[in-house]
């Protein structure tokens, strides 16, 4: 029996018409079962556009203190600069190398490189300047990710997804705002006391702050914003009514390094 | 002419007689023996034994406290048995990527899609009803190099 090129072609195309309409070919096609089964919290804060407002008149160093620690305690984040024997004192530079900054406080010519001279205001040198991802409308961390485990998402947060994040440091080398940090070494033994609830990290993945979206999608605003008694104002800035919008009416507020063109999304009153 | 050697160098009347022989054989061959003794001795410890298969228990105080109908899982076991990590990996891309962390259950119960939060809050025994069956099918999941099984430290602190 032969057969001949039409026959064949006509054979060929009825078989895959067959197998298109095949159960598992539509399964294969069609959004899983599983997916179609997970929804946003009820009670989850959404927003056109998360942002912060650091008051700097309104914030001391107690009220830094006190949101750089309750930010540590509930993201487990680890004191990885500690010397391997006690006695020895750590060099700052390796400090510098080793620290897991969420949220850390800097001085003005630090914070702000490019806008200090020598006879900045008494006021301003002394201020603890809180400083944390600035969330950027244009990351370039982002930007330099290879694997997408740093992604933008719709409400603005910069978010990491610590499952894919293969520790290549491209992010902290393209962040102009040194907000992410790399675990140098296992970060389990360097967290005082875990927070049951939250995960930890694993040596060689980088972590930095995500404006708490974990709370945000409890319905909880941001753990450093709960502590701060007013100093820190976070809200929407796709609402015209919302407090932070209202603040940044009201007051002149600067950013860090805005001329990099990152569009950083963390405002400072001085 | 057939019987005549030839090689590289030129003819010859005949081939150059070489001893067929295995020099050190013996210790060769009892090395051999004795190597692939070493490498299937598992084989021969284990023939006949059967390793018992893991049983996951589900008495952890948590379920132990729900009433027997509230006993039930996210989804239905047969479902769980088999493709639990398909559900796991889904959700934790929905939660990190998507932002999703309700997952709706068979009959529209809502539960936190967590592994930390929600699956070992129940499921309390984690080496006991994990790492036994992991263990068992010589899978190493990279989920406990940062998810938090608190629940061991808790039981050593009582």
């Amino acid at each position: 029996m032969s057969i001949n090129r039409r026959e064949f072609i006509r054979i060929a195309g009825l078989s895959t018409l067959v197998g298109l309409g095949g159960k598992t070919a539509w399964e294969l096609l069609l959004p899983g079962q599983v997916e179609a089964q997970l929804l946003p919290k009820a009670n989850a804060l959404a927003a056109k556009r998360w942002a912060m407002v650091v008051d700097m008149k309104k914030l001391d160093e107690a009220t830094a203190k006190k949101c750089i620690d309750i930010c540590h305690k509930v993201h487990n984040v680890p004191n990885l600069a500690v010397p391997n024997d006690p006695k020895v004192k750590m060099d700052p530079a390796d400090v510098n190398r080793w620290q897991i900054k969420w949220i850390w406080s800097d001085h003005y010519h630090n914070a702000f490189p490019g806008q200090e001279h020598e006879y900045v205001q008494d006021r301003v040198q002394a201020m603890p300047f809180l400083l944390l991802c600035n969330q950027c409308n244009n990351p370039p961390c982002v930007r330099v990710c290879p694997t997408q485990a740093t992604f933008r998402r719709e409400d603005g947060i910069v978010m990491m997804d610590m499952h894919r994040c293969i520790g290549c440091r491209y992010c902290m080398a393209g962040c102009p705002y040194g907000s992410r940090s790399f675990n140098w070494r296992d970060p389990r033994p360097f967290i005082k006391q875990e927070n049951p609830t939250y995960p930890t990290r694993e040596k060689g993945v980088v972590e930095k702050c995500d404006f708490c979206a974990e709370r945000l999608a409890k319905g909880q605003m941001p753990a450093c914003v709960e502590v701060a008694g007013g100093a820190l104002v976070f809200g929407d800035l796709g609402d015209a009514k919302s407090k932070v919008r209202e603040t940044l009416k009201a007051n002149f507020t600067i950013r860090r390094k805005p001329e990099l063109g990152s569009n950083p999304q963390v405002y400072y009153i001085v | 002419m057939d019987d005549k050697y030839k090689n590289e160098f030129g003819v010859f009347a005949e081939r150059p007689k070489v001893e067929k022989k295995i020099y050190d054989g013996k210790y060769i061959f009892l090395g051999l023996i004795i190597f692939f003794a070493v490498v299937t001795s598992p084989l021969w410890q284990n023939l006949g034994k059967a390793i018992p298969a893991p049983v996951p228990k589900l008495d952890t105080p948590a379920i132990q406290k729900l009433a027997e109908k509230d006993r039930k899982c996210v989804q239905p076991l047969a479902f769980m048995r088999a493709n639990h990590m398909q559900l796991l990996d889904t959700w934790r891309t929905e939660v990190v990527r998507g932002g999703n962390r309700d997952f709706v259950g068979p009959g529209g119960v809502k539960y936190t899609a967590s592994l930390q939060n929600t699956c070992l809050d129940c499921h309390s025994n984690k080496a006991q009803f994990c790492d036994q069956c992991h263990n068992y099918v010589a899978v190493t999941p990279t989920c406990w190099g940062c998810h938090l099984d608190m629940t061991q430290k808790l039981a050593e602190a009582k």
